[in-house]
């Protein structure tokens, strides 16, 4: 494997300190271009790394396309595009609209009360400096880059013992001819005892796939935009609050994404999280979530369809630091074409957390011979009074079940579909926020509609 | 009432490196039902999934025809889309995909109420209820994952409803007997010997059993041995190998 030559000609320190914020924003920003210039580039041979894409990233052939004035734009005024509003209208009714376009605050509106709930621009929240890294508190390669360049981060306050019956919508839309990097960055806090829902779309305007199914192969990736995106959404559930988290990742086929979740779950909280990646050329999420107070629960799951020559990449961590702390994981995926997915998983239980009990689960169809699915689960257990429990498949469409359908005179191309389809159809109905579960059942069944009628 | 014939000639068949049909010769016409009896490995199952098309079997040499239709160069869909049907001795579980889902998608005409003989009868939910009352198969499992979490009597009660609804020109039913009690069985027997006057059904039944045979009377008993039809008879066949056992034809020749 060659080695990396570490040249950063855009991500500087000095472009990071140029952006605009208060003084503590960019100092924090230079400090965190500093140590990501002065680390070395990951790597495939890096362990978290393997099986990735990252030796072909090359960070130089992207620009940050912010302008230096934030104030500048209107963000009472509609959401900026006809799409994004069918999109988000599409979602039913909601407690607040957040809008960032390539990376900056361009819609916000709160249909709450500010007593119930702060959204909106991170620098404008009286706690802004506390709250911004407080969940991802030891920041490494990317998450660093988008601490030293997330221009505009936005935060969801959910203030204490509130319960918000309707979600947080989130959209951050990459748009442009290409060659920008986009680093949203979402910080959402579920104070003690609150109820909430967010929604967190990560969408490509033009290419994306909730806006319009591009057909497979009839669309050349080169064809499309291609952006960087590099999204960090910090959710913190603290204790007694319960949480539902939707992120769904629409991006155009040649984009990148290096996605992280990190999230951090309090004493009798809850967290259910469901992500769906469809789209990106090589996509990665990482999730980690940490259970720190006694009797959490983190309840993660996650759908992705892969095609073409796509690359969905799945990281998750389960950090069980509490006692009697419970996760939950169930990761679905199928490969079709010449795509491929990674799943690599950890389950630790850290010395303390007695009585913790962690399932870790993720099955893989491979629908077509050049498709590729990994699945690495691992477990990491400092102590002994625990239930841990993982499974993982990978394997192609059964050939008992098509032959079942086909002996009913299903044509062979719809029997593949219904068993695809059949595969997603029990974790589509876990999807926590009813207004997202028709829109992510539809997008699942465009999907794996790919190969039949 | 149509009148056609499901006609097996000198069928050898088996897996790879082995042949189990050893030359299957058998005329079933529309409307009638022919049982075939057998000592386990005689090749029955075997037959029934040839006949289908299931794969991992291979054709040696013979022929399969429905109605004139060549089955055997017909993919497996194609065949039931022919008017073929194979009631499994094993149903298989396909999750996330429902009863309605899986009959809606085998038939493009099915929606319009008009598969084959059925036309008119209804839309496919309708005519799932009416079967499914008939055969005493409980409704709520009409939309859950087929066969999944449904015990062995279950399951066959689904193959016979699927039956009733596809409404095929011959049935294949493989050991639809096994796993039913005594009430299911008789309702399921009862629903097949229906439909052969409903619609002239043609059956060719598997069984080891006699006791399916006393609810559904079979007009011609064959007895298949090492892959042969070894003796064929009237419905007294069914009552003398019962009572004598296979033996005396393990090795005879037809």
């Amino acid at each position: 494997m060659r080695e990396r030559l570490f040249t950063l000609s855009t991500f500087t320190p000095e472009t990071a300190a140029a952006l605009p914020g208060p003084p503590w924003l960019r100092h924090r920003r230079t400090a965190a271009a500093e140590a990501f210039a002065s680390a070395p580039l990951p790597t495939e041979k890096d362990e978290v790394w393997r099986y990735s894409r990252i030796d072909s990233l090359d960070l130089d052939r992207y620009q940050t396309p912010v302008s230096p004035d934030l104030t500048a734009t209107d963000v009472h005024g509609p959401p900026p595009s006809d799409r994004i509003r069918a999109l988000v209208d599409g979602l039913g009714p909601r407690a607040g609209l957040i809008v960032t376009v390539n990376g900056v605050l361009a819609t916000v509106a709160s249909e709450a009360g500010d007593d119930a709930l702060a959204i909106g621009r991170m620098t404008e929240h009286d706690e802004a400096e506390a709250l911004l890294g407080s969940i991802a508190t030891d920041p490494t390669d990317f998450v660093l880059l988008n601490d030293a360049f997330a221009a505009d981060p936005v935060v969801i306050d959910v203030h204490a013992g509130v319960t918000i019956e309707h979600p947080v919508v989130v959209v951050h839309v990459i748009t442009g001819a290409g060659g920008d990097a986009v680093f949203p960055r979402t910080v959402i806090r579920g104070a003690s005892s609150s109820v909430a829902s967010v929604v967190e779309i990560v969408v490509d305007v033009e290419g994306g796939l909730l806006a319009e199914l591009p057909t497979r192969g009839a669309s050349s990736v080169a064809n499309h935009a291609e952006h960087l995106v590099v999204p960090v959404t910090e959710v913190q559930v603290a204790d007694g609050a319960e949480l539902n988290y939707v992120s769904i990742q629409s991006l155009g086929p040649a984009t990148w994404q290096l996605a992280h979740q990190v999230s951090t779950i309090g004493a009798d909280a809850g967290l259910h999280s469901f992500a769906v990646a469809l789209g990106g050329s090589y996509a990665r999420l990482r999730t980690d979530s940490a259970l720190i107070g006694t009797s959490g629960t983190s309840k993660l799951r996650a759908a992705y369809i892969g095609r073409d020559d796509q690359m969905l990449d799945f990281r998750t961590l389960q950090d069980h630091r509490a006692p009697k702390t419970t996760s939950d994981l169930l990761f679905m995926g199928a490969v079709a074409d010449r795509s491929h997915s990674v799943y690599s998983g950890l389950i630790r239980v850290r010395r303390g957390a007695v009585r913790s009990d962690a399932m870790q689960t993720n099955h893989n169809l491979v629908l077509d011979e050049g498709a590729h699915a990994d699945s690495v689960p691992n477990l990491d257990i400092e102590e002994n009074d625990v239930r841990c429990s993982h499974a993982s498949t990978v394997g192609p469409v059964s050939e008992d079940q098509r032959y079942y359908l086909e002996s009913r005179g299903v044509e062979p191309e719809v029997a593949e579909r219904l068993i695809v389809a059949g595969f997603f159809a029990d974790i589509a109905d876990q999807v926590p926020i009813a207004g997202t579960r028709a829109m992510i059942g539809q997008a699942l069944a465009d999907r794996t509609g790919v190969h039949g009628v | 009432m149509s009148t056609g014939e499901l006609k097996i000639e000198d069928l050898h068949a088996g897996i790879p490196g082995r042949e189990i049909l050893r030359g299957v010769t058998l005329t079933v016409r529309s409307g009638e039902v022919h049982a075939v009896m057998g000592p386990n490995g005689s090749g029955k199952s075997t037959l029934a999934h040839v006949l289908m098309g299931r794969p991992g079997y291979e054709i040696l040499s013979g022929t399969v025809t429905l109605d004139g239709i060549d089955l055997l160069s017909l993919p497996t869909w194609q065949r039931a889309r022919a008017g073929l049907f194979l009631g499994m001795q094993h149903p298989i579980e396909v999750p996330g995909v429902s009863l309605v889902t899986a009959l809606t998608a085998s038939r493009p005409e099915i929606e319009a109420g008009e598969v084959g003989a059925n036309a008119g009868a209804g839309d496919v939910s309708e005519r799932m209820r009416a079967e499914a009352k008939r055969i005493g198969f409980d409704e709520r499992f009409l939309t859950r994952s087929l066969n999944v979490d449904l015990s062995g009597g279950e399951r066959k009660r689904n193959e016979t409803l699927q039956m009733g609804v596809l409404r095929p020109r011959f049935a294949v039913l493989d050991e639809i007997d096994s796993g039913l009690d005594v009430d299911a069985l008789a309702a399921v027997g009862r629903r097949v010997e229906e439909a052969t006057e409903e619609w002239g059904l043609g059956v060719l039944a598997i069984t080891h059993f006699r006791r399916l045979l006393k609810v559904l009377k079979p007009d011609v008993v064959h007895v298949l041995s090492a892959g042969r039809v070894v003796a064929t008879g009237e419905s007294e066949l069914a009552e003398i190998v019962d009572r004598t056992g296979y033996a005396a034809y393990i090795g005879a020749g037809p």
